[in-house]
């Protein structure tokens, strides 16, 4: 997924002079040729998260677009009220880009956890979320973002992600992309453990169950359209996200749905607080914590 | 530059305007933070009728010097300048802090012609400004970047991290402005987060500093007219102020003039002495 973006940011910094890519000193690895290609584009800006947002602001007063890059918790926790005041409120273009959502660096212990950015920027106003699934999905936000005249933040997992689509398929700011058909019960999930729900969609389609699966790569707007008509055709809603409960996607799904006419079967699958105090891989601490394709089964067929 | 006598008077009466604008504002709306608004006249004064370059007609003119004022607190002064200036007419400053209207106690972004940033937060102007400073080199553009802060704000982390990096970058198109009245919004500067040696602090930062009584507007003007001061540094300008200066004489200089605005009769008899 950084590749995607990175990519696809060199592609826009390419076509668009005024693009930036300003980093709190992070990129080791991963951002050199840029810098080299781009050297009038590319600041590192030292470790000051908080300035660095307002500077983003500024720049972006007059006329820049810049892309602050780096990971979630010191892109959209240190510097949340500068993210508020200085970009949402006056609706000003500034890019936020955060590496390493839920446990992507779970080894490294809770301060490197994303498990609440969704929960604090789904607050303010004019900001879009958008939180893709696979590197493909990653690279089309990117382009989405760069066109929108305003405040974005998008949700990246961290590298070597598989692709999750075997075509390339377009994406729709607002509009959640139908991953695979069924009509019994709809799988929602944002982000990388789009993966876990097309696992588990295979695995229910197997019992017979139907399964549709959806790619919420757009949190804010919310593709309400879609979540009213599937309260009403679906049996069950499921929603996956690798962040908290409290906060998160699913409680937003969950306003939608309760606020239509229809009875659905509604749950949402997600971290749930509080969280141990070890340590481990992604995929371990994804298990732990009930994220895994076998659990996730399980609690759904004891519901439906 | 220094301005002429007949610059001088005119200036005076500007100084008394603004003041006399304050007064009536914070009268009509019975509201707190008289004294920081008090304490920065001159400075706004000789910016917006003097050092910048400005078209109160067309207020996002791009060649315009940027003022932004972060001491956001203290809006009435920035209100009553623009209001004398005639960004806009007079008249609207009876909407402050009232229901229904724009005008609010923190300056906010589009509310009225001029107003740069919404702030009221403290220390979010500098890093903003340095943003701007830094896109203006950038793009060749020659406006200037004017931040005025709060003594107060220099308890704030984000003021430094800007400090460094405009520092570090040479951003000579930067002038932050510190109206350095000695008190905040609970005791004396001094007793709460002691801020000297200021000036030597800002030049560990690779910024060129000068000090000046801020209410004495030939000075501050004087100074002004010499940015950057020096070539390749931020310039940072220490006005030395007196907080409520102008105000009910029993706060002056106390931190009472942050909170209590004056009475009616209180109000009159300041405006009286102001218009002789």
């Amino acid at each position: 997924m950084r590749t995607a973006f990175k990519n696809k940011l060199t592609d826009l910094a390419n076509k668009n002079k005024d693009v930036m890519l300003l980093v709190n000193d992070v990129g080791f690895s991963v951002f050199e040729k840029f810098m080299e290609l781009f050297p009038k584009q590319y600041l590192n800006m030292g470790i000051s998260e908080q300035s660095m947002t307002g500077f983003a602001a500024g720049l972006a007063m007059e006329g820049k677009i810049p892309f602050l890059y780096s990971i979630i918790p010191f892109v959209t926790m240190r510097n949340f009220e500068q993210i508020r005041n200085d970009i949402c409120y006056p609706n000003v273009n500034v890019k936020l880009i955060g590496i390493g959502a839920g446990f992507s660096y779970g080894t490294y212990g809770y301060t490197h956890y994303a498990l609440e950015d969704i929960a604090l920027l789904r607050t303010l106003p004019n900001l879009t979320i958008f939180s893709p699934a696979d590197p493909q999905e990653a690279e089309s936000v990117t382009e989405e973002a760069f066109k929108i005249k305003g405040p974005v933040y998008i949700r990246l997992g961290k590298n070597n992600e598989p692709n999750l689509y075997k075509k390339s398929k377009k994406i729709y700011k607002g509009k959640a992309t139908w991953v695979k058909q069924g009509t019994d019960i709809a799988i929602l999930a944002t982000g990388t453990v789009l993966g876990i729900a097309l696992q588990i969609s295979e695995t229910l389609e197997k019992k017979g169950i139907s399964t549709a699966v959806f790619s919420f790569h757009t949190i804010k707007p919310l593709d309400n359209l879609l979540l009213e008509k599937l309260s009403k055709t679906m049996k069950g809603i499921f929603t996956i996200e690798e962040h908290y409960i409290q906060g998160g996607f699913g409680e937003m799904v969950s306003a939608i749905i309760a606020q239509t006419k229809n009875k659905v079967l509604f749950k949402s699958f997600g971290i749930n607080q509080p969280i141990q105090n070890y340590i481990g891989t992604q995929s371990f601490m994804r298990g732990r914590n009930g994220l895994s394709e076998k659990k996730l089964v399980q609690e759904i067929l004891k519901l439906i | 530059m220094v301005p002429t006598k007949k610059q001088n008077l005119f200036l005076l009466s500007k100084a008394k305007a603004v003041r006399k604008k304050i007064i009536k504002m914070t009268t009509l709306a019975q509201s707190a933070h008289i004294g920081g608004s008090l304490s920065c006249v001159e400075v706004l004064v000789a910016l917006y009728f003097s050092i910048m370059k400005i078209n109160p007609k067309k207020a996002d003119w791009d060649k315009r010097d940027r003022l932004l004022f972060s001491k956001a607190h203290d809006a009435k002064a920035l209100y009553a300048v623009l209001a004398e200036k005639k960004f806009f007419n007079s008249s609207l400053l009876k909407e402050y802090e009232v229901d229904g209207k724009r005008i609010a106690g923190h300056s906010v972004k589009g509310s009225l012609p001029g107003i740069e940033i919404s702030a009221g937060s403290l220390g979010h102007g500098l890093p903003i400004g340095t943003g701007m400073a830094f896109a203006g080199k950038l793009n060749k553009k020659k406006y200037r970047v004017f931040v005025v802060i709060s003594d107060g704000e220099c308890d704030e982390g984000t003021t430094w991290e800007s400090a460094l990096f405009a520092g570090f970058h040479k951003l000579d198109n930067l002038i932050c402005i510190i109206d350095y009245n000695k008190l905040q919004a609970f005791g004396y500067t001094k007793d709460i987060l002691d801020l000297e040696p200021l000036k030597k602090k800002w030049e560990a930062f690779r910024w060129s500093v000068e000090e000046v009584d801020g209410h004495d507007l030939n000075q501050i003007i004087k100074k002004l007219s010499t940015i950057p001061f020096k070539k390749n540094k931020p310039s940072l300008l220490i006005a030395h102020t007196i907080k409520g200066l102008g105000g009910v004489p029993q706060h002056v200089g106390k931190i009472s003039s942050q909170y209590i605005p004056p009475n009616k009769i209180e109000s009159e008899s300041l405006i009286k002495n102001l218009s002789v």
